[in-house]
């Protein structure tokens, strides 16, 4: 196979995709973030719901935040009936979103190997397989061999120190390009008339009662009849100031990359056990990510150990890796729940909506959260698909416990 | 990295501890007790400031004690403690 020039399936830089308006004093509907979630609950609310008197306010520039910094893996094989369908619906709109946006996602459906290192977690992995299969998700089992046939540059071999005893494999999972995935939407929401407004923060909230009205913002008051929020890391510093606990904590999460290689790595590889997911981006950069660290923190930043310890075990499934180079390593802050799920939902607050606690996993889930958040916000009631990630979750003991399928492979 | 400053062994690389989340979380007396709002309270809801936060910290690669330590969540900045605060070793 002829080597292809790196970057050359990159559509060309888009000029101008959305205008930045000023803030409006008054909207229907005011979302408050402009990343990944916000941008797709804007643009279902205007295509389901016809709602285009509306603002996304943005702190930074739009997509400036997780959605310019997560690792881009697309997948639904998730445990539990609850996430399956959620993650799943999300899916199947990632198959059709290029052509409902009219706009290169370079969506890759090349799969996702999630390894399995011990006995425990091969039990553990068959178990989600078969679980996955009952929810209409496609799941396999595979041995080493057929791991090493998907991913040849894998080191399957038994001296591993963890070595692979198998791994499942989700065909349809894959990657897109996330910034694109953000443009598409902004670009579609522009032309509907909806305002995208930028370097403009949503401080705090103006109410009546236990009725929120609107939003304050860094560029002043800005009614609402309804806000709908989609602040991932942000969003405690929101809701503290309505006296709204919520059951999340941030953290810092890291990610990094190569330099631009030749196409080595032909899908995508999540270890929990050995800490690491790796894929390649259609530049060419080795795209890592891993856990989070440990400790809460806004700081957009964390500690070199916890990506040195990635790196390591990314050398360790991969040796050739040994030889690339780190380009450039990043933190976003992701807010992370007791039962790593979501919180979709209402709140004690009439017209406040929220939706956060996506931790390190939010990227996948953009359009079915943007489906879904919409109609929450549109119908005053969760969809169905949300209603089990309700705030109301952590009360009545009705978790939707993730930790083996997310765990640190969000 | 940050310097974590153990009471007992001084400031040491973040590597060397655990973390504990937030301090002073103190378990119902009597669990049976409480509402299930409070008991959720309890077992799920923490504090997330961006800004001043109070926490437990233990030591696992060195003297394996647990302290408390006051840090500054927007800048990690670990703040002068207070007084005899930060060398409690249990939750009170
Ligand atoms: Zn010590």
């Amino acid at each position: 196979m002829a080597p292809r020039t790196p970057g050359a399936d990159l559509p060309e830089h888009p000029t101008w995709l959305w205008h930045s308006p000023d803030p409006k004093s008054s909207y229907d509907v005011v979302i408050v973030g402009g990343g990944g979630h916000g941008l797709a609950t804007a643009y279902y609310l205007a295509v389901n719901h016809g709602i285009t008197n509306m603002a996304v306010l943005e702190k930074g520039w739009l997509a400036g935040g997780n959605m310019a910094r997560n690792t881009a893996i697309i997948r639904s094989n998730y445990l539990w009936d609850e996430s399956a369908g959620l993650y799943e619906h999300a899916l199947k709109l990632w198959e059709g979103l290029e052509e409902e946006l009219d706009y290169p996602l370079l969506f890759s459906q090349r799969g996702v190997l999630n390894l399995a290192h011990s006995l425990q977690e091969k039990r553990d992995s068959v178990r989600r397989v078969e679980a996955n299969r009952l929810n209409g998700v496609d799941a396999e089992w595979l041995d080493p061999q057929q791991v090493a046939e998907i991913c040849p540059i894998l080191n399957t071999s038994e001296d591993l120190r963890y070595p692979v005893l198998g791994a499942t494999w989700q065909p349809r999972a894959g990657i897109a390009k996330h910034d694109h995935v953000a443009w598409g939407f902004a670009r579609a929401l522009d032309r509907m008339g909806v305002d995208l407004v930028q370097g403009c923060e949503v401080t705090g909230f103006e109410r009546v009662g236990d009725r929120v009205v609107g939003v304050e913002t860094t560029r002043g008051p800005i009614r609402a009849g309804k806000v709908a929020m989609a602040a991932a890391g942000r969003t405690s510093v929101l809701t503290d100031t309505l006296g709204l606990r919520l059951p999340i904590q941030s953290h810092p999460l890291q990610a990094l990359v190569s330099e631009l290689l030749e196409p080595v790595h032909p899908t995508v590889v999540m270890s929990n056990s050995v800490h690491v997911y790796v894929s390649q981006a259609h530049k060419g950069e080795l795209v890592l990510g891993a856990g989070i660290d440990s400790y809460n923190s806004y700081s957009q930043r964390g500690a070199f150990h916890t990506i040195e310890r990635e790196m390591a075990a990314a050398v360790e499934l991969f040796p050739m890796f040994a030889r690339a180079h780190v380009l450039r390593t990043w933190g976003g802050v992701v807010d992370v729940t007791p039962d790593a799920s979501a919180i979709m939902g209402m709140t004690p607050f009439e017209n406040l909506y929220v939706n956060c606690g996506w931790g390190t996993g939010g990227f996948k889930a953009t359009p079915g959260v943007g489906w879904c958040f919409a109609h929450t916000v549109a119908h005053d009631e969760p969809h169905p698909l949300n209603a089990p990630f309700s705030l109301e979750r952590f009360t009545t003991g009705a978790l939707v416990d993730e930790h083996g399928a997310a765990g640190v492979a969000h | 990295m940050m310097l974590i400053p153990c009471p007992w062994c001084g400031p040491r690389n973040e590597i060397e501890f655990h973390y504990g989340g937030q301090a002073d979380v103190r378990c119902p007396a009597d669990p049976q007790a409480v509402s299930d709002e409070d008991w959720a309270t309890f077992l799920f809801f923490r504090d997330n400031p961006k800004g001043v936060f109070t926490e437990r910290w233990s030591h696992v690669a060195g003297c394996r004690r647990w302290f408390t330590v006051r840090r500054d969540t927007d800048s990690n900045r670990v703040l002068p403690s207070e007084g005899t605060q930060q060398a409690r070793t249990v939750t009170t």
